[in-house]
């Protein structure tokens, strides 16, 4: 199939993998930030194809999984308000938060609905002019253009019954905040390619210049991820950390202008409630004082009893990348896929969720 | 009048019920059995009987490829094959929603028809019942089918030996995929039908080629990896399949990479898996080569003493991984 299997050409990764292995002569650990790259790496077996020197951990980059129980909380506060209809991406539903889900709530008949994109959520708002809308807002800098723009075609259609519970979060601050916790000794980071799309190289640049560590924005095919793990090597072998595009058809330095723009009208960058870290001043955006009226946490007044942790899960280890699922005595026990314990489990791009799928004992 | 909608009157017993019955449903699938309109069918038979039941409700109700009376009669023929019986008669029961347009159960029912002579099956038995508007959506079918088992055939799920050959009958994935592209909210256009089919035929040229065949499925619901994985935990082997022998249309992939779903969990719903020894497999494959439903068969690996209970999933790369079972739901209501 056309641009998709050149990309997984057997030969053409044979060859790649020859060359890490060629250039690999210390050990080099590298950590794929993102859930996306974590799927594709276990789906295609590639660790095992790598030299034992090349070490590669899964990082907090899924959208679910770093969603703070608190938020969950409140989210799902908000859908047991009277008149409310819940409009959020599919995953999130079965996400437990501190006391239940939002598949619980629906159960409980609140009004809950999944949706593909913000424009359907929207969608929604009109058809029900009569109920307040609240669009579940999580995700990176992938989707936070997509929040941004539709806040602002709410805001000229005249869309008054729209809302949303912005939860957006940044990746360049958190992977700071990895590097400056130094719980993991990272020689490489193999660095998201959506986000990456939207925001450019140029956010990276701080990485290797204070922490000296690689960079490399990847594709999500198994030869992207080959090709990035080789520039990376190369750059480890040679003392030369920089930051490399490896996702040349997807990313360019400066990102998506137009997008990043969107963001700059209706967010300001805040503090973010992270899964495992905790709560980051300036890894997060909220809604701008203009915009403000769309703001669920602000329309809406709801209080939440204090969140707490399921005992024994380890998705907060896992997300800063000290654990990984198997050291887990919950996985594949107590947490499975149809009754997950922690979030890392729920979503398609979660760490444990990945190595139930795909890795034995 | 084609464009005439059903009423609740339409099962209500009356004259109506009997029209509806004698015009749409008995000029098409009369034989002598049926049409004696008798509260059972009666016939002799002997031999070890197969006996199987199966609810359709899939939605939409016309799909690529075919439409919920050829599901209905594929989906019963099939499950009797699976078991290596001769499938000979089966029950029809129709469930519709009032509103429903006798053009659209003319349709339906010629499905039946067209799906029965093919696989030379009797509809000898049936029941029409119409509910009100949200009690059923559209149409459900509720199946029963018979069939007699050869003597010397002895097909289960739980007869895998180490070293024995995986036979695929052909590409997967094209029914869940047909279905999917017509769902509300998810039109998209994709040249893929489903692949909806008797496969009687095609086991019976099967068993002609050995009579020694283990297992056999067909992989509806949950797709060719747990049909695999139950094989692996009934018969209590390891197996060890390989990516790059799995048939898979374009059309399907392409489908799967924009939805993110994986082929291996999609629905079929004309296509089998054989479990056979290994010294027979060769003769299977080429009389399921001959079958026009086994075109596209393939050896895609073995059944192993290790790693029991698991299948192990050789990638285009060459590294391993586990192939697990379903987990949660992935298309709602394909068949």
């Amino acid at each position: 199939m056309k641009f998709i299997d050149e990309f997984r050409d057997v030969e053409l990764a044979e060859k790649v993998i020859a060359r890490i292995k060629l250039l690999s002569t210390r050990s080099a650990r590298l950590m794929e930030f993102c859930g996306g790259h974590t799927v594709s790496i276990m789906r295609s077996g590639l660790r095992q194809l790598l030299p034992p020197g090349v070490e590669m951990l899964s990082g907090p980059g899924c959208p679910v999984c770093v969603t703070s129980n608190a938020d969950i909380d409140k989210a799902i506060a908000l859908a047991g308000l009277p008149d409310v209809i819940i409009t959020t991406f599919g995953d999130m539903m079965k996400v437990p938060g501190s006391y239940s889900s939002l598949q619980q709530a629906r159960a409980n008949e609140a009004d809950i609905r999944i949706v593909y994109s913000t424009l359907d959520a929207l969608q929604i708002a009109k058809s029900n002019p009569t109920k307040s809308v609240i669009f579940i807002g999580i995700g990176f800098e992938t989707t936070a253009p997509t929040i941004a723009a539709s806040i602002l075609q709410a805001e000229n259609e005249g869309i008054k019954n729209y809302y949303v519970l912005c939860l957006s979060k940044l990746c360049p601050p958190i992977m700071k905040t990895l590097l400056d916790l130094g719980e993991i000794k990272l020689d490489g980071i193999i660095c998201p390619g959506h986000v990456s799309v939207i925001i450019g190289s140029h956010p990276y640049e701080f990485i290797p210049r204070d922490y000296g560590v690689a960079c490399v924005i990847s594709g999500f095919e198994p030869l992207d991820i080959l090709l990035s793990v080789e520039m990376l090597v190369k750059q480890i072998e040679t003392d030369k950390p920089k930051v490399e595009i490896a996702y040349r058809r997807g990313v360019t330095p400066q990102g998506n202008k137009t997008a990043l723009a969107l963001m700059d009208q209706v967010f300001e960058v805040g503090s973010a409630d992270w899964r495992g870290i905790g709560v980051v001043p300036a890894s997060g955006l909220i809604i701008s004082k203009k915009f403000e009226r769309f703001d669920a946490e602000k329309a809406f007044s709801i209080t939440t009893p204090p969140a707490k942790e399921p005992k024994g899960c380890i998705c907060g280890d896992i997300l800063r990348g000290v654990k990984i699922p198997l050291d887990c005595k919950l996985f594949r026990k107590a947490c499975t896929p149809e009754h997950p314990v922690g979030p890392c489990m729920v979503s398609s791009e979660g760490s444990c969720a990945a190595y139930n799928q795909y890795e034995a004992e | 009048m084609d464009d005439e909608t059903i009423l609740l009157a339409h099962g209500s017993g009356s004259r109506l019920s009997h029209d509806l019955i004698e015009k749409n449903f008995l000029p098409s699938l009369t034989n002598p059995l049926l049409a004696r309109l008798d509260d059972s069918a009666v016939f002799d038979l002997s031999g070890r009987l197969a006996f199987t039941t199966d609810s359709y409700v899939v939605s939409p109700i016309f799909f690529p490829g075919g439409d919920i009376g050829k599901l209905a009669v594929c989906g019963t023929v099939n499950d009797l094959s699976m078991s290596g019986a001769a499938p000979l008669y089966l029950s029809l029961s129709f469930i519709i929603e009032e509103g429903l347009t006798l053009g659209e159960l003319k349709k339906v029912v010629a499905s039946v028809k067209a799906a029965a002579e093919e696989a030379g099956v009797k509809v000898v038995t049936g029941d029409t019942k119409v509910v009100n508007r949200g009690s059923a959506d559209k149409l459900f079918i509720n199946t029963a089918g018979i069939g007699v088992i050869p003597p010397d055939v002895d097909i289960s799920g739980a007869n895998a030996k180490a070293g024995d050959k995986i036979i695929l009958s052909g590409t997967i994935g094209d029914h869940g995929i047909a279905v999917m592209s017509q769902r509300e909210g998810l039109k998209f256009s994709v040249p893929v039908q489903s692949d909806c089919a008797p496969l009687n035929k095609l086991v019976s040229d099967m068993l002609q080629a050995s009579r020694h065949i283990h297992c056999l499925r067909d992989p509806t619901r949950g797709g060719l990896a747990t049909t695999l994985n139950e094989f692996a935990r009934q018969s209590g082997i390891g197996i060890r399949i390989e990516e790059d022998k799995i048939p898979i249309h374009d059309g399907v992939r392409g489908a799967c990479e924009l939805l993110g779903f994986d082929p291996l969990y999609v629905a079929n719903e004309g296509k089998l898996v054989a479990v056979v020894p290994p010294d027979d497999a060769q003769k299977i494959l080429t009389k399921m080569k001959r079958n026009k439903y086994g075109a596209d068969s393939a050896v895609i690996g073995e059944v192993t003493a290790d790693h029991k209970g698991r299948v192990i999933l050789k990638t285009r790369l060459g590294a391993s991984r586990i192939l697990d079972m379903l987990s949660g739901e992935l298309l709602p209501r394909i068949c």
